[in-house]
């Protein structure tokens, strides 16, 4: 883990030397250099800022990196652990940075996580009869409507109504888990289910189950489709350029006559299915069943993913692997080091506040002042 | 017995109590938020402010034996948070609501982290003045023990309201919302005047916080702020940035939240969850019959991200 203990100025220098001999070369790329190297810049403070952190509370911090790196990376092991927290926080992600090419801010992906997973659950106990690809395929569906309907709800409020779409997403995210306790404690649970209640099960045979050859489950690939789905839907076709007009000036977009409720209820549905997806896949995939379990914060942490990737729904691949990595992590560090679970909530914590900072940066940096 | 002689009376009592006791919290937070929000820059993080008060309250009143110690701890962790919300806020192109969900997330982190080994042991709580001496039904006493913290609270309200419109502070947080370009020509930095409102506004969330753990519900633990700070922010706009109308506000709310437990305690369990949650719906839905997408709401500072 050399790099992570690197001094950001180095990581400028060695990068800025072999580019900055050919201009041409800058003023093509500089704008997608600049999107990598400040990020990266930001992670890697982040990480020597915990390191310090970590220092303060008597642990040794290159400990911490390594630990760090074998239980995100260091193994085969841990590389499946890392992509399967990896796929819910691509979509959940999605949640975010699709709302953003508006303008707008969601922050309520675990709500509509939530919803969606108990849309998914309900298809599939109310389906047990039919075939597994049909509850599966209906699971799909059912997880996508409620997460996007959930969604589109905060979306309608903010332009019917003027209500901030921030704070009404989060509080629909409260008002979600809510619901799901209510309904998991009282019509939907199983009596069986003791000491943490929950629904009953989906049922075996409707688990989706896990990439062949690998103990990574099939919400990978769903999360990969939909991330490169929604870059080319947003900036390889009209809608998305629509979307990107409305975003960059609301009234230029009325005024060339785009319809932006139309575009603001669109994306907000595809936003809320694809963290609903999230929803269904964590049920499907993972616990078989819907209880307070899937409040695990997947949501929270893709808002993270989506300010970390620029809001790009391609960028978002890596950097939900890189956070999948932290997660996975999290457990090595607290058996190997003693820290507790929460250390990982920090990092995230101290990783976002440097990315926000890092926006200062941008067309600041010497050598790229020169590109377009 | 006690218990049938007051019979239905219960609830609407318990709701009384729980509205004085349950409401403090959002009192501090949405008088800390309405003076940032009113310096121009709204700080989301109270969420997070509210949960690492809540922390550091419990840690020091448990470490030095004194619950007002405590308090002082949790606001001085609050205008921290605050001061580096104003500072990274204050950088050049950063978005001061994106700033607020990341302090938000590492405030609720950094509390978890450090209140680990908080969880086991027992902290010495704040006091109560019993107002309810005249009474012999011990629901009623219990209902009129009230903490200092929400005499306070109450108290800081008025205050505030007068500070607003009278004191030369006042008017300089008042310019910087609407317009930063007058405070700048007045000779005022924008900047420092917004990092002190925000400094002052996270010192009054700390100290909300550690009612939380100090006095009601009275211990440390993960689940102890579940969106009170969030709803207390909503509650400012629906209060019109008016520190009076943040009472009233707070009190409703306090209200609402008191309604599950007060019903579970005559035995109405069936919807638990869905009364708990009372609060947010009740926020959600004020700002739909208040919001209105034709114009800005009333009172708004001009400067507010927001409300644009």
């Amino acid at each position: 883990m050399t790099t992570d203990t690197a001094d950001p100025a180095e990581v400028v220098e060695a990068v800025g030397i072999a580019p900055a001999a050919d201009p041409g070369f800058l003023q093509r790329y500089g704008a997608t250099i600049e999107y990598i190297l400040i990020p990266g810049a930001a992670l890697i403070g982040a990480l020597a800022t915990f390191g310090v952190f970590v220092a303060l509370h008597g642990k040794n911090p290159l400990d911490l990196y390594f630990y760090m790196y074998q239980g995100a990376f260091g193994t085969w092991f841990s590389w499946q652990n890392t992509l399967t927290r990896a796929a819910p926080l691509i979509l959940t992600a999605l949640c975010t940075a699709l709302p953003a090419q508006l303008g707008m801010v969601i922050i309520g992906g675990e709500g509509a996580l939530l919803i969606g997973a108990l849309a998914a659950t309900s298809t599939a106990l109310a389906m047990q009869w039919a075939p597994p690809l049909v509850v599966q395929i209906a699971m799909v569906i059912a997880g996508v409507i409620g997460g996007g309907l959930w969604i589109t709800l905060s979306g309608a409020l903010r332009q019917y109504r003027g209500v901030n779409e921030t704070i009404s997403s989060l509080l629909l995210v409260y008002i979600a888990l809510a619901i799901l306790n209510h309904l998991v404690e009282g019509v939907m649970r199983d009596p069986a289910s003791l000491n943490k209640p929950s629904t009953r099960e989906i049922g075996a045979a409707n688990m989706i189950g896990t990439i062949p050859g690998t103990d990574v489950h099939w919400g990978l690939v769903f999360g990969l489709v939909c991330a490169i789905a929604s870059y080319i839907l947003i900036y390889h076709t009209t809608f998305g350029f629509a979307a990107r007009v409305a975003g960059g000036n609301i009234r230029a977009a009325k005024i060339v006559g785009l319809g932006v409720g139309k575009l603001i209820m669109t994306i907000c549905f595809l936003a809320g299915g694809c963290a609903g997806l999230a929803g269904m896949i964590e049920v499907a995939a993972v616990q078989g069943r819907t209880n307070a379990n899937l409040a695990a914060g997947y949501g929270f942490t893709g808002i993270l993913v989506a300010f970390l990737s620029r809001q790009n729904p391609l960028a978002v691949i890596p950097v939900a692997i890189l956070l999948g990595g932290i997660s996975a992590s999290g457990g090595l560090l607290q058996r190997r080091l003693g820290l507790p679970d929460a250390s990982v909530l920090v990092l995230q914590g101290i990783i976002f506040v440097f990315v926000l900072a890092s926006d200062a940066l941008y067309g600041r940096i010497g050598f790229l002042k020169g590109k377009s | 017995m006690a218990d049938a002689s007051i019979g239905l009376w219960t609830v609407p009592l318990a709701v009384l109590g729980g509205a004085i006791r349950v409401s403090t919290p959002f009192l501090f937070v949405s008088l800390g938020e309405c003076i940032t929000e009113r310096s121009g820059r709204i700080n989301l993080g109270l969420e997070g402010t509210l949960v690492m008060g809540a922390m550091s309250a419990y840690g020091i009143s448990y470490l030095t034996g004194s619950p007002w110690l405590g308090v002082l701890a949790a606001g001085i962790t609050g205008a921290l948070l605050g001061a580096l919300h104003a500072g990274i806020c204050s950088l050049p192109r950063v978005n001061d609501v994106a700033v607020g969900i990341a302090l938000m997330l590492f405030g609720i982190g950094l509390a978890f982290f450090l209140g680990k080994p908080l969880i086991e042991p027992t902290a010495p709580r704040l006091p109560a003045i019993d107002f309810g001496w005249w009474s012999d039904i011990p629901q009623v006493r219990a209902a009129l023990r009230i903490n200092v913290l929400f005499l306070i609270g109450v108290a800081i309200a008025p205050i505030l309201y007068w500070a607003f419109k009278t004191t030369r502070w006042g008017l300089l947080i008042r310019t910087a919302g609407e317009s930063s370009d007058a405070a700048r020509a007045m000779g005022h930095s924008v900047l420092l005047i917004r990092l002190r409102a925000t400094m002052v506004g996270g010192f009054l969330a700390g100290i909300g916080g550690s009612f939380l753990s100090l006095f009601y519900p009275g211990s440390w633990n993960e689940g102890l702020s579940s969106g009170q700070g969030i709803t207390a922010v909503a509650l400012v706009i629906f209060a019109r940035w008016d520190p009076l109308l943040c009472l009233w506000a707070s009190l409703a709310f306090g209200g609402a939240a008191a309604l599950g437990p007060a019903l579970q305690s005559v035995g109405v369990t069936s919807g638990y969850h869905l009364f708990n949650a009372a609060p947010y719906i009740l926020t959600l839905a004020i700002m739909i019959i208040t919001c209105s997408p034709k114009r800005t709401l009333t009172g708004a500072p001009a400067e507010l991200s927001i409300t644009r």
